[in-house]
């Protein structure tokens, strides 16, 4: 066989694989986000310490989730769908041109207020959903999630355990200065209520949980300034 | 495994030749445990049923397609290229079966994450493609493929039933181990999930069917 024929033997092959493949992932794409979507949704609500099944995820979202706002960097509410924000795409912009999702969840008459953080980890993006009690201060829940992070070491912080050490943490200080709760290598000192236990082997997925706190929850301070003091 | 042989014209479609390439490879021929392949995504994806299922699913379309296909390509694949072209099959017959699984069953591709993308990898489907597929015709291709699959997946299934009933007391996610069993004090073995007790358990496999079967056992 020639070398023309290689040739022409791969090429022939590469294009039909690719329309083939991409005909079937725009025909799916419908369907794939749905999905998505209702996972984002038991997500979210998963910080309010309701776990939704797939079946009533939207149904549950729709009753629990009162407003969703978008916000700027000063803590001011502007146009916009905060459930469509892409913070992949928010965190590339400067500061000033962000939009700042927020979810207002009223739980038999107490009210929540969610934010979604995203960040780096070890192999891949990191991403989670914060909800706040009414003092904007205490941390009622957390969900997190990744893309590729390593199985049992890393890939734990979408774990309960090491989510639901979150529950009652402060990212302000009694003087009201702003300090974000850490991720901390080999265990947080007991009653600090600013940190929690890193996962052994997981560190450099732990510091990205760290930094996606100080940086994804910094752009909320002048909301949650502004409300705490109302 | 000469072509001549297998184009004897009054073949029927499940002649005890045929036969013999779908169940050799349930039995004596199991990929995984006594061709000792396949044990990554073994020891990975059998804490439940339900998610070893799914896997065994996507095996057995993945490694029937393949077959399938490049036994009907099989006269015009260059030789020199033969391993590229027996990848890409497999790729986009992967990442198909990903797309669909990403559609319809969302928690279970989740719950599966990077090894339903690493069947690509899994050097079953490569090995039968390269030692089979290439040779024969379609019909027996596809049996040879169906056949090795369902060993693999048989054993996944065999493997994730055993760690998900001593380790969670359930299957299916359906609770066996009933409550009274628990309030006299039986406690789920929690090291059932973590992955060497796969290892163990699929030890355990082939030592049994070694054992029942004495003509695997190597005796150099």
């Amino acid at each position: 066989m020639s070398n023309r024929y290689v040739f022409m033997y791969a090429s022939v092959m590469v294009i039909v694989v690719a329309l083939v493949l991409s005909t079937a992932a725009t025909l799916l794409r419908p369907l794939q986000e749905r999905n998505m979507r209702i996972e984002k949704m038991q997500n979210i609500l998963s910080t309010i310490g309701i776990s939704a099944p797939r079946a009533e995820a939207i149904e549950l979202f729709e009753q629990y989730i009162k407003q969703a706002k978008v916000l700027n960097y000063r803590g001011e509410e502007i146009e916009g769908d905060a459930f469509e924000v892409d913070l992949q795409d928010e965190n590339r912009r400067p500061v000033e041109e962000r939009q700042l999702p927020l979810f207002i969840a009223d739980v038999d008459g107490e009210l929540f207020y969610i934010v979604p953080v995203r960040g780096a980890g070890l192999w891949g993006p990191i991403w989670g959903y914060l909800s706040f009690r009414e003092d904007l201060v205490t941390i009622a829940g957390a969900n997190f999630d990744h893309a590729s992070e390593t199985p049992g070491l890393g890939a734990e912080i979408a774990d309960p355990p090491f989510e639901r050490q979150f529950e009652g943490k402060r990212i302000f200080d009694r003087d009201g200065n702003f300090k974000p709760v850490v991720v901390v290598r080999g265990g947080a000192p007991a009653g600090d209520e600013h940190a929690v236990d890193g996962i052994s082997g997981g560190t450099i997925t732990s510091n990205g949980v760290t930094a996606m706190l100080r940086n994804g929850l910094e752009v909320y301070k002048p909301y949650f300034q502004k409300q705490k003091t109302l | 495994m000469s072509e001549e042989k297998n184009t004897a014209p009054k073949e029927t479609l499940f002649s005890p030749r045929n036969k013999k390439l779908l169940s050799e490879p349930i039995g004596k021929e199991n990929p995984i445990t006594v061709q000792v392949l396949g044990i990554c995504s073994v020891l990975a994806i059998t804490v439940q049923v339900r998610a070893s299922l799914v896997m065994a699913i996507s095996v057995v379309a993945v490694m029937g397609f393949a077959n399938v296909i490049i036994s009907l390509l099989r006269h015009g694949i260059p030789p020199r290229i033969r391993i590229i072209v027996q990848l890409t099959v497999i790729a986009a017959l992967v990442i198909l079966v990903d797309q669909v699984l990403k559609a319809f069953v969302y928690d279970v591709s989740r719950q599966l994450s990077v090894f339903v993308g690493l069947i690509i990898t899994n050097c079953i489907i490569m090995g039968r493609l390269e030692a089979f597929a290439l040779n024969n015709k379609v019909w027996p291709s596809f049996l040879d493929g169906i056949g090795n699959a369902a060993g693999y997946g048989s054993i996944l299934l065999l493997v994730a039933a055993v760690r998900e009933l001593l380790g969670a007391g359930t299957l299916m996610g359906y609770q066996i181990i009933p409550n009274f069993m628990y309030q006299i004090g039986y406690v789920d073995n929690g090291l059932m999930i973590l992955p060497p007790m796969a290892l163990i358990t699929v030890g355990v496999i082939i030592w049994v069917h070694r054992h029942r079967d004495r003509s695997l056992v190597d005796v150099s």
